[in-house]
Order: structure tokens, then sequence, then C-alpha cells
């Protein structure tokens, strides 16, 4: 307990706003930018290869006064599948969650079939997810090729 | 099925794709009816496929529509740089319905969302070609008088093969039973293999033609294309393995009938042409009576 508590303090507290924990310590950066964080106006704090109990290294996000929707929040299921979600207000819990894999991800994956129209033409990508035997594949709407996690590009 | 846009087999079911072919059949009895007059049909092809483009221009014209259209990115406004979109809408206030092939995977389903007008999908680059499986289809029901319960013998190139992963899955609905003839490198990929397991039908595979020669009801030939490999000493080890002759048909069924998409290099021998057994070229023709189906039942006049 004492250790978590230490570790906290390494990024600050917020007041009011959602904190993102339990990020894969390298995907930190993704994350910021499949939320838009990176244009945030709001105060936005966040650690990489923070020690953890659970997953050895770990990384962590606050962002003041910003409260996500499920969808929005969803989509970082692909890179952060483990993350859980706090909401603060004033200081303390006022919920926490799970991120759900969504069932169709848009605009932030890019198709890894080079002679998909979504890499030629100004087309937002559009993915049904699929999970075959656990791994989680994105089949794209337009050119029905199937993207692995291990070729996805971020847009 | 009126102003429903045809972009892969799987957008009408089992019953819209049978009702396809019963009004094909009605074409093929009476192929030139005026049906058509009051409408345009835009044909873009942006590469160039003189066979899909003539077999689509064919069927217009003897139901008595206009055609308009252009046969290769060249003589269009894509050499200019206009997008695909832009290329759409224009061509959308000229014509009642959009036949389109395209080089690249997705075209067609994206061509169709910003599309005000139907949009037939004649191929999108590796991805589909609903029409081809849907006369591929009505070859198979006319020779065999069902498509339910068969022997289907694929031959060729099945992993690179678009018609033959369409056709396949297509067939699932039927009952079929799969024999896949390849070279070990150009497999069915497991994708298509999947929706065979899906509704537990039984595939076999083998590497000798004529392993399948006394059980198939149709042999389903395909060119091996050279642009598919990379490696052009790939290409030249594999190019020649299947070469169907005429006399290997002798231990056929009486009933099996030779199908190929075309066009046919050195697989096919022209010894073989002359047999009955031979169903390729009458294959091509049914393709008008397939789009005339389409083009009918598309803009609403069947």
């Amino acid at each position: 307990m004492e250790k978590e508590q230490r570790k906290e303090l390494k990024v600050t507290a917020i007041a009011n706003g959602t904190v993102i924990d339990h990020i894969p310590a390298q995907n930190v950066f993704q994350v910021i930018r499949i939320l838009g964080l990176d244009s945030s106006k709001e105060m936005v704090l966040f650690g990489t290869y923070l020690d953890s109990h659970k997953y050895g290294k770990k990384g962590i996000i606050k962002v003041s006064n910003t409260f996500f929707e499920s969808d929005e929040i969803n989509k970082i299921a692909l890179v952060a599948p483990s993350a859980t979600l706090i909401v603060i207000r004033d200081y303390k819990v006022a919920s926490k969650s799970k991120v759900q894999i969504p069932d169709k991800v848009n605009k932030i994956v890019k198709c890894f079939n080079p002679n998909c129209i979504t890499n030629s033409e100004a087309v937002p990508t559009k993915f049904d997810v699929i999970r075959d035997e656990e791994v989680l594949k994105l089949r794209c709407h337009y050119c029905e090729k199937t993207t692995t996690k291990d070729n996805m590009v971020f847009i | 099925m009126k102003n429903r846009s045809l972009v892969s087999i799987n957008d009408f079911s089992k019953e819209q794709q049978i009702r396809i072919l019963d009004i094909a059949e009605e074409f093929e009895q009476n192929t030139t009816q005026r049906i058509l007059e009051n409408f345009v049909v835009a044909t873009l092809f942006f590469e160039p496929s003189t066979r899909t483009r003539l077999s689509f221009e064919s069927a217009a014209s003897r139901l008595g529509a206009r055609v308009i259209g252009f046969s290769s990115s060249a003589s269009s406004s894509v050499s200019k740089g206009e997008s695909l979109k832009d290329t759409i809408l224009t061509v959308s206030n000229y014509s009642d319905i959009i036949v389109m092939r395209h080089p690249k995977d997705g075209s067609a389903r994206y061509a169709s969302e910003v599309s005000p007008v139907p949009v037939i999908n004649a191929g999108d680059g590796a991805n589909q070609h609903p029409t081809q499986t849907l006369l591929d289809m009505y070859s198979i029901r006319k020779t065999q008088g069902t498509l339910d319960n068969l022997n289907i013998a694929f031959v060729g190139d099945l992993k690179y093969g678009r018609t033959v992963h369409s056709l396949s899955i297509a067939l699932t609905q039927f009952n079929t039973t799969f024999h896949l003839v390849s070279p070990p490198e150009l497999k069915l990929p497991s994708y298509v293999k999947r929706h065979i397991k899906d509704k537990n039908l039984a595939y076999h595979q083998y590497t000798d033609l004529m392993d399948v020669m006394p059980v198939a009801d149709i042999i389903y030939m395909t060119r091996i294309q050279r642009e598919r490999f990379s490696d052009p000493i790939e290409y030249e080890k594999v190019k020649n393995v299947y070469n169907l002759e005429n006399a290997m048909l002798a231990g056929s069924k009486e009933n099996m009938r030779i199908l190929h998409p075309l066009p046919r290099i050195t697989e096919i021998s022209e010894d073989v042409d002359g047999n009955p057994k031979a169903y390729y070229f009458q294959q091509a023709l049914n393709g008008v009576f397939v789009r005339q189906a389409l083009l009918a039942t598309i803009l609403g006049v069947k």
C-alpha cells in the first residue's frame, strides 16, 4: 500500500477529471493520440514505465476536467485492453470501470492492405472487430481484408 | 432489390441470388426486349477489362438502354487527378446506374456509399467480382439442373483467384462438396476454408488433376496469373502444372462440364473446345443474361 502511494505521487493527483490506469508502458503515447489529448486544452499528466504490482511496468494518464463517452474511451482497447478508467470528482474516486473492446473501429487505424481504397483516397477507415480464437483482428469495411494486431498502424 | 447496389455477393441473400438466376433464364429465352429505353447506364472502367465491359454493354444495349462511360483511366478525368468520389458524383448526374471496374480493393463499396444512384461492382482490385459469381452459378445450375449437392472441383490458382473465393463462398449455401486441386503454394486461403467448415461441408485437397476426374460434376479451371508472383522463378515452376487435354476427360462423368472464367492460356488445350463437356464459351454468354437480370432488377423494371 505504501509503495502504491509513492508511485501515485509521481503523477500529481487531479481535482476533477479522468485517470486512465494500467496502460501498457510502451503504449501511453498511442493512447494520448487516439484520445486526441495531444491537442487538449486541459491539463494532461502522464507517466510511463511506472512500477506496477500487477503488470511489472505500466503507464498512467490523468486528464483534468475531461470525461469520456464509452464509445470514445473504448477505442483505446486496441492498445490498452487492460486499462482501468477512474472518474475523479473533487479528488475522490467517483467510479471505476474497465475498457471494453468495441464492435467497430472507425478512423483511428490504417488499413494494412496497401491496395485498399482508404490508402489512396480521402476515405475515413471503418473496421469490424472480429475475435478469431481470442486473437483480435480488424476486418476492413471496404476491402474486406483483415488487419491483425501486429500490423495495426494508428492514424 | 430495386435501387440496391451490388458490391459483394453477400449483399444479396440466397433467395435474391436465385431470383436473379430465374430472371436471367427469362432473358435467355427472350434476349432482346426494349424495357430499359428510358434509362442511361454508365460503365466506368478505371482499368481495362474488355470482356466484362462488353458483356455489360451488350446486356444494356439489348434492353434498349443508352450506355455512356469510359474504358480506361487514361481516357477519363482521373488522368487529371480527379478523385473517385468526384467522378462518381459527376457521373451519377448523367446516369441511372453505374457499373464500375476499379483497380483498388474496396473502391466499389466506397463508390456505392457516395453515389446517389446504385452501383454494380464489375471488379474492385483483388476483392470482389459478384457478377462473375452469379454467372458461374447460372452456368452450374443450367448444366446440372440444380445447384444443390454437387461435387465441384476448382483447379489451378486457388490462392489468388478472386473468382474461386467468391464462388466457393456462394456455393457453401448449396451443400457442395469441394475438390481443390492446386500446387501446394497456391492452396485455397484459410478464410475461404473457414466458410466451408462453418457450414459443415467437406473439402478435399489434391495436387493431381486426374484424381478429381471420376468424381467431379463441374471442373472449374483457372489461369495461374503471372502478375501475382513477385518471383518470376516461382511463376515458371507452377505456370504449366495443369494442362487439361481432351484425352484426360475419358474417365469423367457424363454430366461433367468444364468452366473457366476466361481468358485461358495453356491450362485448357484447344482440343478440348470441341468436346461437349467444354462449357466455357457458353458460360461467357450466360454473363450477358445475368447482367440483363441485374440491370432490370436494380432499375426496378423486373
